[in-house]
């Protein structure tokens, strides 16, 4: 169970001669991940890590039939792969490029919107369900399987805190990262709502950070939906002068709008509780299930 | 990346929306020269790029070429908010009858652009959402055909126009549009934009902001920026040359981590134990030893930082790694300073042998080090 991916998942790697790609198609692979095939355009009819490589997703799909993607290309070329993933009925794909230009990423969503596609990322650590499936470059032995959802907008930070919590015997249904670009697919309301119906979910930890207000609305769908299990929520950047980009690209407060405090209060009002600190996470999780 | 008013102003006239007639000057004799080309009374404006220039008193008026060299002096031996004044943009004082405002910015929620626009102007667009909300007109941009004509002309209407002037402010509206996309603004806004005494529509202010992730397609604009010319600290610079995300903040505490949401949660575990963060640094996934050289050579230029906390969660990053590149900063940088160091993750038992060898204390739990290295500032770094 957990979201998105499970056991089944069959998966395509584009970018997979790359260094990242190479290495971590290995690390997925030993995880359990089914990688059937990989793309780089010039490279068809070889293999690495035993994953046969072709030289357009077309091509792939003709052999393999997956149902998931995972991509690595270089920024400038990441929206075209994610597009030809789509465009060969790929619905869930997860790019881990960062730095995606806007005018791409804008672009790229309306059209998996139309193809009813699930786009994790970009900038993203990728998705996890433990002890299933790795679709993702997050470290494996941090996390285990148990009934806690996790959804975050950073990646070390969430292993952070998912370490913490497996310290804790808080183990996980899925977890995964929604990215550090200013566009990105899925939301928290989107996972959220993937939570809710996943049976294995038990509650949910929320790792937000300062800028835009994708926080605010996640609180306020909980609250307007009576939110049936229960939240914990972390959000980074209380230090963070206004005006000024902390590594993120969507990390910056302009104004009032985008502060860790607005995003602190509007989840208190909405009765998820919210850590003063990463490893307070595990303690209000052992409260609350 | 932040364009120079005068930069913005250039590329919008290009597009054909009215600008008032200006030239640059760095120089007073230079500012009286573009002056008396044009009819005074003339604008002269401090080209900065912090906001707030209005009033921090970057805008000052002159009626005469002389008086113009006279008072681009004075803004040109003027620091704003403590960014020395190295331009002054002078202009035609135009005859304005309504400031109003437009702008095209990205909408997350939403995952695409939004136009916003309003008929009152002149202060900032949170400014008029906080006061008068229902001026505060929004249209969301559909990325599959655009921000065509017939939206321009609603928002036309919206902001109160009739007749002739729905097609002739609608125009503005398209081309700024326009100069967006070509330009990969994620902000870009005319503020204000005004309407004239004789009923034209005129940018009297532009702003725009390209998008870091696009400069690769905008080579002039990224050469500027690495050349210095910008709104970047010295120590904020040298880490974009180096591909390091580095912010500078006002405390005492050198903060170095990877991954920009744990070095975020490090500043604020700081802050929670009562310490003030010199700055942000994130080395980012792998980090190689010589790029922790640089990061510690970057932290370290700053003279307030007086201890340093390196916080490391090794994920794909080895904390061996991490442990040979803190060793080999340490002898090449020359660091002085106390550093508390919090290490755990992948081959962590081997990056703590490695630095415990060295005399280095590692500590495991992000809140103690925090703590320890918060102690540490307080007694002045010794």
């Amino acid at each position: 169970m957990g979201i998105i991916i499970d056991k089944n998942t069959r998966a395509i790697v584009q970018g997979i001669t790359g260094t990242q790609g190479s290495f971590h198609t290995k690390l997925m692979l030993e995880y359990g991940t089914k990688i059937v095939a990989g793309i780089t355009p010039g490279k068809g009819g070889t293999e690495i890590h035993g994953v046969p490589i072709y030289d357009t997703v077309e091509e792939a799909q003709q052999k393999s039939s997956a149902d998931a993607s995972i991509i690595f290309v270089p920024a400038a070329f990441a929206a075209d792969a994610a597009l030809e993933a789509l465009e060969n009925g790929i619905k869930k794909v997860v790019i881990i490029t960062e730095h995606i230009p806007i005018k791409d990423a804008v672009g790229l969503m309306a059209i998996a919107k139309q193809a009813k596609a699930t786009i994790v990322g970009p900038n993203t650590p990728g998705i996890v369900t433990p002890d299933e499936c790795k679709l993702g470059i997050m470290p494996a032995h941090i996390f285990k399987s148990g009934g806690v959802g996790m959804v975050s907008r950073s990646g070390t930070l969430t292993y952070e805190i998912a370490a913490g919590m497996t310290r804790n015997s808080l183990g996980q249904s899925t977890c995964l990262g929604l990215g550090g670009d200013p566009i990105t697919g899925l939301n928290f309301i989107d996972t959220l709502k993937m939570f809710a119906s996943d049976h294995q979910t038990k509650a949910v930890v929320l790792i937000g950070e300062i800028g835009g207000n994708l926080e605010e609305l996640a609180a306020k769908y909980i609250a307007d939906q009576k939110y049936p299990k229960p939240v914990v929520a972390f959000i980074a950047g209380r230090s963070a002068p206004s005006g000024k980009r902390m590594g993120h690209a969507g990390a910056i407060v302009t104004g009032k709008a985008g502060t860790a405090e607005s995003k602190i209060e509007a989840f208190r009002k909405a009765g998820v509780s919210v850590a003063g600190k990463p490893n307070d996470v595990s303690d209000l999780l052992t409260k609350l299930i | 990346m932040k364009l120079f008013e005068y930069e913005a102003k250039t590329i919008l006239a290009k597009y054909g929306i009215p600008t008032p007639q200006g030239g640059l000057a760095t120089s007073a004799s230079q500012a009286m020269e573009v002056a008396s080309k044009l009819k005074p009374p003339v604008v002269v404006k401090a080209q900065v790029l912090v906001a707030g220039r209005g009033k921090a008193g970057g805008i000052l008026f002159a009626s005469s070429a002389e008086e113009a060299e006279t008072v681009a002096n004075k803004l040109l031996n003027m620091q704003i908010k403590g960014i020395p004044v190295k331009s002054v943009w002078i202009e035609e004082k135009i005859q304005i009858k309504k400031e109003l405002y437009f702008g095209i910015t990205t909408d997350r929620f939403n995952q695409s652009y939004v136009a916003i626009a309003s008929a009152v102007g002149g202060m900032e667009i949170e400014e008029i959402a906080a006061k008068t909300p229902e001026k505060v007109i929004k249209l969301l941009i559909n990325p599959e055909y655009g921000f065509r004509s017939f939206h321009a002309r609603l928002m036309a209407t919206k902001m109160g126009y009739a007749g002739n002037q729905i097609s002739e402010l609608g125009r503005v509206l398209e081309r700024l549009y326009c100069v967006g996309m070509d330009c990969d603004a994620e902000l870009i806004e005319m503020n204000p934009l005004v309407e004239t005494a004789d009923g034209k529509f005129a940018a009297a202010d532009a702003r725009i902001i390209i998008d870091d992730n696009a400069l690769f397609r905008h080579q002039e604009f990224k050469k500027r920026l690495l050349e210095g010319e910008s709104e970047l600290s010295p120590q904020e610079l040298e880490a974009m040359r180096n591909d390091l995300a580095y912010v500078k903040l006002d405390g005492n505490i050198g903060v170095i981590g990877n991954g920009a949401g744990l070095v975020m949660a490090t500043l604020d575990t700081l802050q929670y134990y009562g310490g003030k963060p010199a700055n942000f640094l994130d080395v980012g996934g792998g980090a190689p030893s010589e790029k922790t050289v640089l990061a510690l050579k970057i932290v370290l230029s700053d003279p307030n930082v007086r201890a340093l906390f390196i916080n490391i969660l090794g994920g794909i990053t080895r904390c061996d790694e991490v442990a040979r590149g803190i060793l080999e900063a340490k002898e090449r940088v020359g660091v002085t300073k106390p550093m508390v160091i919090r290490l755990v993750g992948t081959n962590e038992e081997e990056g703590k042998r490695i630095l415990t060898d060295a005399g280095i204390h590692v500590l495991e739990s992000m809140e103690e080090a925090a703590q320890r290295v918060v102690e540490i500032s307080k007694q002045g770094g010794k």
